[in-house]
């Protein structure tokens, strides 16, 4: 079975001079995607461009330069709601997806869950969606339940009728898995969620910078995710939340302009989103993901999702074929993401990622933070290789090729 | 150095030998103090059992999974320190960390040690390489309060 040379992002190689670090690092294959992105030369500039010509207090200043600033971080807001098929008033900036989890966690969980209470997780969660909950079940002595993993990489979803009982108040699954690459059935599980009164939390780290993603069709709550990871600047993301439950929520942090009325004793809040962005906000990573996300629209989301899978089945099916010592993770088929975990024989993940370094390659080793997921699994830590819009075929290529050498390299060992 | 010779220094191999087949690993019934130590940001992790009456290491053994180097390192450090005094063991610390962390030319009291070096080249793996010696430092000062205390 051939490939076509050219994917679903017709020109990657092109594409690829876009990003100012892959042009400086010409030998690099960057396949650490899934843990950051490299930026374009389009997100580098708007940051620049907004301290050059733009930079001042966003929503206090009286002049002109002020009120410029507020409305291209506001436009910023609207870019991103654009994007994920919400409304402008539900997109709250956040540092990352565990600050937005965080905020869930503290704003609706502290308040509302009670001894008894349950919370459903899924094994293959992130720990930026099992320690926030951790924290908030020692304080309401809430109780965590997971929904299990099945060994093809799947969530067994024959299990969440017994699972979701009344006790349920929350359900947080991650849309797509950070070590696996598996697309979980959000709205499945939402669906049947919010038929018992629970509200539903969706980890969008892995699914917002990869696939089309419309929060409505989704039919969650809430749905978190970071900048960074989508070629956009670090220090910014986003947590989306359906304005009804917003309304609801007291707020997470307090401070300057999630404010209605201060007196010395008490204060009153403003509305959503400005009641969970306290204090002086990232104006220029806004704006910086704002510049991402048109980068991503004008390539077309169903384009990128496209491109990843036709990488992430070229590789899976050359490992298959041509290195027998690698055995990888994850579901096979369109549910699977282009994130490859593997492990070599029995040789370390930490020494064949060293080892990979030799040549250039960057993967990422270790437990990918998800212990709970690699003690299921069985190994103690994995190698990873990730995908994403600037990777190209001949990245594969030289991936395989590299990997090929270090399994020469150990095989008396393996 | 081309990349082969680079891999070829740092996993050297008495290294991968004590890796995949490790000296002093398992369990030591006599022993009197216990420490683990663990990476969290990798997940390896060392317990270290000591027999000690405070002033020596009667026995040690060590436990737990990890890498090539973290593996080679705990092994080959449970072969040198056994025996000596943790004065002794806690100025063969320095020298080890000496040579990983500033690349200090291997002491050749280190012995087979000395094949770490190209650790030092490595910021990534360092903490690697130093793991059982900081279990070692923590099961020096168990010894030391445990002694006190009797």
């Amino acid at each position: 079975m051939g490939y076509p040379d050219h994917m679903a992002i017709v020109t990657p190689q092109t594409l690829r001079q876009d990003f100012p670090l892959l042009v400086r690092h010409p030998e690099l294959v960057y396949l650490n995607s899934a843990a950051t992105s490299q930026k374009p030369e389009a997100v580098i500039e708007a940051v620049s461009r907004y301290y050059r010509e733009l930079n001042a207090s966003v929503h206090r200043g009286a002049y002109t330069l002020s009120a410029q600033a507020s409305e291209a971080y506001e436009q910023a807001r609207r870019t991103l709601a654009r994007f994920i098929g919400a409304e402008e008033r539900e997109i709250i900036f956040v540092r990352n997806t565990t600050e937005a989890l965080n905020l869930v966690a503290y704003a609706w969980g502290l308040r509302n869950l009670r001894p008894g209470d349950e919370i459903l997780l899924t094994e293959m969660e992130h720990h930026a969606n099992l320690v926030p909950w951790h924290l908030v079940c020692e304080r309401t002595g809430a109780k965590i339940k997971a929904i299990p993993l099945g060994d093809d990489g799947r969530l067994q979803l024959e299990h969440l009728g017994t699972l979701l009982t009344e006790r349920v108040r929350l359900v947080s699954v991650m849309h797509v898995s950070n070590v696996l690459g598996t697309v979980n059935p959000v709205a499945q599980i939402a669906q049947a969620a919010r038929a018992v009164g629970a509200l539903v939390v969706v980890d969008g780290a892995q699914s917002a910078p990869h696939m089309p993603v419309d929060v409505r069709a989704l039919g969650a709550d809430f749905y978190a995710f970071s900048g960074h990871k989508m070629l956009g600047p670090t220090g910014i993301g986003v947590l989306w939340g359906r304005y009804e439950v917003l309304e609801t929520l007291a707020p997470f942090l307090g401070g300057g302009s999630m404010i209605r009325e201060v007196y010395l004793d008490r204060s009153t809040y403003a509305q959503p989103p400005q009641r969970f962005e306290a204090g002086t906000p990232a104006v220029a990573e806004a704006i910086g993901l704002a510049a991402a996300v048109e980068y991503l629209e004008r390539l077309g989301m169903a384009n990128v999702w496209q491109h990843e899978l036709e990488l992430a089945a070229y590789a899976l099916k050359r490992l298959d074929e041509e290195l027998p010592e690698v055995r990888t993770f994850g579901p096979r088929g369109p549910d699977r993401s282009g994130v490859i975990p593997f492990v070599l024989g029995g040789i370390h993940a930490h020494d064949v990622a060293t080892a990979l370094d030799q040549y250039g390659i960057a993967v990422r080793a270790g437990h990918h933070c998800a212990q709970p997921l690699h003690r299921k699994l069985g190994v103690a830590a994995t190698v990873r290789a990730s995908f994403y819009v600037y990777t190209t075929k001949e990245d594969v290529d030289r991936f395989i090729e590299a990997l090929k050498r270090v399994r020469d390299f150990f095989k008396d060992w393996l | 150095m081309d990349r082969m010779s680079l891999l070829e220094e740092l996993y050297k191999e008495i290294i991968l030998r004590h890796y995949k087949s490790p000296h002093n690993y398992g369990s030591l019934e006599s022993a009197n103090v216990r420490v683990v130590g663990d990476n969290p940001s990798c997940g390896d992790q060392i317990e270290l059992l000591v027999e000690t009456d405070g002033e020596q290491i009667a026995d040690v053994r060590f436990r737990g999974q990890g890498c090539a180097i973290s593996q080679a390192s705990a092994s080959l450090m449970t072969d040198l320190v056994k025996g000596k005094t943790w004065a002794e063991a806690l100025e063969l610390e320095r020298k080890f960390k000496s040579m990983i962390l500033d690349g200090t030319p291997p002491s050749p009291e280190l012995g087979d040690l000395a094949a770490l070096s190209g650790v030092h080249k490595l910021a990534a793996r360092v903490k690697c390489a130093t793991l059982a010696w900081n279990a070692l430092e923590q099961a020096a000062q168990e010894a030391r309060t445990k002694a006190q205390g009797a």
